[in-house]
């Protein structure tokens, strides 16, 4: 789309949908949020960016294919469980590590599903864009 | 957030797992997560077929530990996140369960070894073998689940990984294949979420064992005729049932070969599990009533499925009516009732898994030879091919259960049964449509392979590979027909679990149930 004040605005708006999408990840645990929503805030991000500058760049931004993210993550999300193997008890329990801040599986758990959401959504979004522009 | 300070852990969390109850859950997370790596590494194609092949090689030995243990010391149950069921959800495993996941991995590893030939680099990029581990998981999570809902989640995960494989390729005829089989399955399974909120509305639980411990003492009052019904036509439109059965023979003709055959072995047969875990062992009194339905949808099944066959001449669609004359045996069972009819149902199950798998292949094999799918230009294979006739010939008489193979002896335990019970019309229907099939497989053996061939095609040579996964299929038939003993009391265990869920039960929850 060329429009100038969107290509002005649009990486300051990805960015900050991105870090948001971060924050609304972390919270997930006690308040509102999770990587669900968190994914789906940054695939739109990813969004409006390959709206202002095209599937291409968006595309580079994102280094990685959306498929290889999302399946990253879904790699990351099934291992969190298997971490309880290691402690005795079953799939899937959160364990919880305290090294100054609260690490868990649960958080584990929960940025795959991050990143399952943001690269599966962005693949899909990224290619109705792409089927758009020919 | 500070916790009640008198929580006793105890009443909320359950003991910790003996190491071996891992297997429960093994077949699952090993499918996805091999899956997701291959689907990262797809810029690696060539890497795709070894890793898949050795997934699923060891996925199936899993299972088979998982049986034995299951065989010799009863249920085994994993809850997720130590949750104290219901609130858990349960992965609990009986024979049945581990029974159907064996037989299922064998069938997919078998499928990615035919799938060396079949499929090609082209449509490996597409990600066959990544749907492949990702329909594995949904399959093998259907059979061992023990929680209703999430027994919705695997077949949600199974059909998104096999609408991924019907569309593999992108053809006009692939498109229009995926439409029906796709929206005809979004319905069945959003009918199946329904009843499923039905019964959470009912019993305020969805956790199998629970349901079963509590439906055995307050049956009369609550409408559980409804809810037996609605689940029957939502399974009975995934396993292709009668009245819901026109969009297997309508898309199962239009993916790859391969995929083909993975979908008649697995995925109306997961149709038919749920419709026996849940109306067998969750609603039995429901089922008594239901049973003369039952056995007029699975009469009508067994004659749709092979007096349809009769009519085709596209050998895949031909297949694709048998599938479903399969689904109507397997059906009988259930509306006979008993253990013995429950038992020669799921051996026909296991059968029907390895046999129609193995005859999509060799149909595979028959198109690779003669040049098409069509019944009306193949010809002359008896000379070209031996072997292949041979394997042919022992599969389409198992199909037809005659004697020695595979298919003989669960219709023998079938029709027996049916006679004890005085149901002599489904056993009339049962040697109809095995008849039937004799017939619409004697004329294939008689134009593809007695027949001498119209025009000379010069006959592509047969992937080694491919001919290895159809011929140990075939002798898996075979052995089971010759020597049935080990899976008939297997099934039979598989059967008496389902009737007597007791230790099923009590393998979820320790203590006995208020």
């Amino acid at each position: 789309m060329n429009s100038l004040i969107l290509r002005t605005l649009a990486p300051v708006i990805t960015l900050l949908m991105i870090v948001f999408s971060v924050f609304v990840t972390l919270r997930g645990h006690n308040s509102p949020g999770g990587g669900f929503i968190g994914g789906l805030l940054a695939a739109s991000g990813v969004a409006l960016y390959a709206l202002a500058f095209g599937v291409a760049a968006a595309r580079r931004m994102l280094r990685l294919h959306p498929l290889t993210i999302a399946a990253i993550g879904l790699i990351v999300s099934a291992l969190s469980g298997m971490a309880s193997a290691l402690y005795g008890v079953p799939y899937m329990t959160g364990l919880w590590f305290d090294i100054g801040i609260d690490l868990s599986t649960v958080m584990s758990f929960d940025i795959g599903v991050y990143l399952v959401v943001v690269g599966a959504f962005s693949s899909i979004l990224l290619t109705l864009e792409e089927t758009e522009d020919e | 957030m500070a916790a009640p300070a008198a929580l006793d852990l105890t009443r909320v969390f359950v003991a910790d797992p003996a190491p071996e109850a891992w297997l429960v859950i093994l077949p699952v997370v090993l499918c996805i997560t091999m899956g997701a790596a291959l689907a990262a590494i797809r810029k690696r194609i060539h890497l795709h077929a070894p890793l898949a092949i050795a997934t699923l090689a060891l996925l199936a030995i899993i299972d088979a530990a998982l049986l034995y243990r299951v065989s010799t010391d009863g249920p085994m149950t994993m809850v997720m996140g130590r949750w104290l069921p219901p609130f858990g959800i349960a992965f609990t495993v009986d024979v049945l369960g581990a029974l159907l996941a064996l037989t299922a991995a064998l069938v997919a590893l078998a499928g990615a070894i035919f799938a060396l030939s079949d499929i090609d680099t082209n449509r490996r990029r597409y990600g066959f073998y990544p749907f492949l581990l990702f329909l594995m998981a949904g399959v093998s999570g259907a059979f061992l689940t023990g929680d209703i809902f999430n027994l919705y989640v695997w077949f949600e995960v199974l059909l998104i990984s096999s609408f991924g494989l019907i569309v593999l390729g992108g053809e006009r005829e692939q498109i229009d294949g995926a439409m029906k089989y796709g929206l005809l399955n979004l319905v069945a399974t959003t009918l199946f979420l329904i009843a499923v909120g039905y019964l959470y509305a009912i019993f305020g639980t969805l956790n199998m064992a629970d349901i079963a411990s509590k439906v055995g003492h307050q049956s009369s009052t609550l409408p559980l005729m409804t809810l037996a019904v609605l689940f029957f036509a939502a399974f009975g439109m995934k396993a292709a049932a009668f009245p819901v059965n026109f969009w297997l023979p309508a898309s199962y003709h239009t993916p790859r070969i391969t995929v083909s055959a993975l979908f008649a072995g697995l995925l109306t047969k997961v149709g038919v599990y749920a419709m026996f875990r849940v109306l067998v062992m969750l609603m039995p009194g429901a089922l008594e009533t239901l049973a003369p339905l039952v056995g007029i949808v699975a009469i009508l099944t067994m004659l749709a499925g092979s007096v349809g066959a009769i009519a085709q001449s596209d050998l895949r669609r031909t297949l694709g009516y048998w599938v479903i004359a399969g689904i109507g045996v397997m059906l009988s069972g259930l509306a006979i009732g008993g253990i013995q009819a429950l038992a020669a149902s799921v051996f026909y199950m296991m059968h029907s898994m390895v046999v129609m798998t193995a005859l999509y292949f060799l149909v595979g094999l028959m198109a690779m030879r003669s040049g098409s799918f069509d019944l009306k230009s193949a010809g002359g294979l008896w000379k070209s091919s031996p072997l292949l006739s041979a394997i042919g010939l022992c599969l389409i008489l198992s199909v037809a259960g005659l004697p020695p193979f595979s298919g003989f002896w669960p219709k023998a335990m079938l029709v027996g049964a049916a006679l004890e019970k005085s149901h002599w019309w489904l056993a009339a229907a049962i040697l109809t449509s095995g008849f039937l099939i004799t017939f619409a497989g004697g004329r294939i053996f008689l134009l593809a392979f007695w027949r001498a061939a119209s025009v000379e095609i010069k006959p592509a040579r047969l992937p080694v590979m491919s001919v290895v996964a159809l011929a140990v299929l075939t002798t898996a038939s075979v052995a089971a027909g010759l020597w049935p003993e080990p899976l008939a009391v297997l099934a039979k265990s598989a059967a008496h679990g389902l009737y007597a869920p007791e230790t099923y039960i009590r393998s979820v929850f320790t203590e006995p149930r208020p």
